[in-house]
């Protein structure tokens, strides 16, 4: 499948070649052939199985972790997420909400799997319990809570955050992404300070990316935008990409998601 | 307080949240936030967490305002001063070696093995257009497109174009002594790029020669 949209992309690029106009008709082609049969549609199956599914030193599921609209609730918290818990006290973005529920429930270790690299072990099951989960708020316009003073402190930060330039390259968030009609590459980037839309930006991840046959979360997703911009290492559910999480969905908020999306 | 507290451990928020019931102050916001980026990120391969202690235009450069007028002028002025002008006035490379540097996007991630300015691409075209024939460029920075034609360089050796070879240089050196919050990275101040890669990329832009100039 992987080699067929290669040869579809090569196909619409070199139809394209004339000049920048026809090349972002020959992306738009791409995307639309990308759009027919997303294969997050697997990882989905896998996340309800998962949720469903008694695991862990306490043989127990995921059913009864509350993702914030009360226990077992799953439709519709994604689009809410990040906000406050009160039983941590902390504000939470989905997976490091999952820590907690795969710590408390199942007696799994947080910390083992916030170490574990991308698509091993537990973060394996991370990737289709994001995409079942992100997937049963499809549709749904993003609605992120601000009633609590901690949520509206992590905007706050959030903001900071994603304009805090810094590294050998002196890039921030905002350096790619705080204009509109911008583009590294050939790849459009959403201006993330304003709401960017319907399925863009925070409103498209997580998404199943062709180019490396895998599902990636936000916290993924974030992570390479930090490795590209040069960053050190951040850590998994740590609280910057948590407040990233909040500024981005607050900004987004009324936008529809599209999540599991599908890039390139 | 539970166990999973200590994912992302360093949020001071208990404590804050403790004792006060008024919002944060935004000097406050701005200290709690380096606090929370210092307990976030880890090191990496070659990209350590020092990475994240901020020169004063990068400090003065993070936030959705532009700095005050005299902040950005001095930003500019030690910026001029730092630049590092080209051993015995050679600013002229070969422009195929600039092609491909400008090409070459990798460096200085904690996936690279060397932070070393031979180990790293120009990353130009991820934000500049410059060869007409690349369709595959960015647009974060102005076009490139006939860089030296545009600006009259028939030959980079008169003397009349030694003002606009010595800016390239300086831009490319250190970006900011042109324009403080410039989003282009330092390449000669950073270490990223090299005296002869520099030169290179200078022949890309310069030489009547270069396809840029076509």
């Amino acid at each position: 499948m992987r080699r067929l949209l290669a040869t579809s992309l090569l196909a619409a690029l070199s139809a394209a070649a004339f000049g920048q106009k026809s090349a972002a008709d020959g992306i738009a082609e791409y995307r639309a052939m990308l759009a027919d049969g997303n294969p997050a549609e697997l990882f989905e199956a896998k996340g309800e199985d998962l949720w469903k599914k008694k695991r862990g030193p306490k043989n127990a599921s995921l059913e009864q972790c509350d993702l914030g609209k009360g226990p077992g609730v799953v439709k519709g918290a994604w689009v809410e997420m990040p906000r406050y818990f009160a039983d941590t006290g902390r504000v939470q973005d989905l997976e490091s909400r999952l820590l907690t529920c795969m710590e408390t429930l199942q007696g799994l270790s947080a910390k083992e799997i916030a170490a574990t690299p991308f698509g091993k072990g537990e973060q394996a099951s991370m990737e289709g319990l994001v995409a079942w989960i992100s997937a049963e708020s499809r549709g749904k316009k993003l609605n992120l809570p601000q009633a609590h003073a901690e949520e509206r402190r992590m905007f706050e930060m959030g903001k900071r955050a994603f304009f805090f330039r810094g590294g050998p390259m002196d890039f921030s968030c905002a350096s790619c992404h705080g204009e509109e009609g911008k583009r590294i590459r050939l790849q459009d980037l959403p201006n993330l300070t304003k709401n960017p839309g319907d399925g863009i930006g925070f409103a498209a991840w997580p998404a199943y990316r062709v180019s490396s046959g895998e599902l990636w979360s936000m916290q993924r997703r974030l992570n390479d935008c930090y490795r590209q911009q040069r960053f050190p290492y951040p850590g998994y559910a740590s609280d910057v990409t948590i407040a990233l999480g909040v500024y981005m969905g607050v900004n987004a908020k009324g936008a529809e998601s599209i999540a599991p999306a599908i890039k390139r | 307080m539970k166990k999973t507290l200590l994912i992302g451990a360093g949020l001071a928020s208990a404590a804050l949240l403790a004792g006060c019931a008024n919002a944060p102050s935004p000097a406050e916001l701005d200290q709690q936030t380096l606090a929370m980026l210092k307990a976030s990120f880890r090191d990496q391969g070659i990209a350590k967490v020092d990475r994240l202690e901020q020169d004063l235009g990068q400090k003065a450069c993070s936030s959705d305002k532009p700095p005050a007028e005299s902040v950005a002028k001095q930003i500019e002025a030690e910026a001029l001063a730092s630049i590092k002008w080209p051993e015995g006035g050679r600013y002229i490379g070969d422009w195929r070696e600039g092609e491909k540097l400008a090409q070459n996007g990798r460096g200085m991630t904690w996936t690279d093995a060397s932070a070393e300015a031979k180990a790293n691409g120009a990353n130009c075209y991820n934000c500049h257009q410059i060869d007409k024939k690349e369709i595959s460029y960015g647009t974060i920075g102005p076009s490139l497109w006939n860089y030296g034609k545009t600006r009259g360089v028939k030959d980079v050796a008169d003397p009349a174009t030694a003002a606009i070879v010595q800016y390239t240089w300086g831009k490319m050196w250190n970006s900011k002594a042109y324009a403080a919050c410039s989003n282009m990275p330092r390449f000669g101040h950073a270490k990223l790029l090299n005296e002869d890669q520099l030169r290179h990329v200078m022949a890309l832009l310069l030489d009547p020669k270069s396809p840029v100039n076509q």
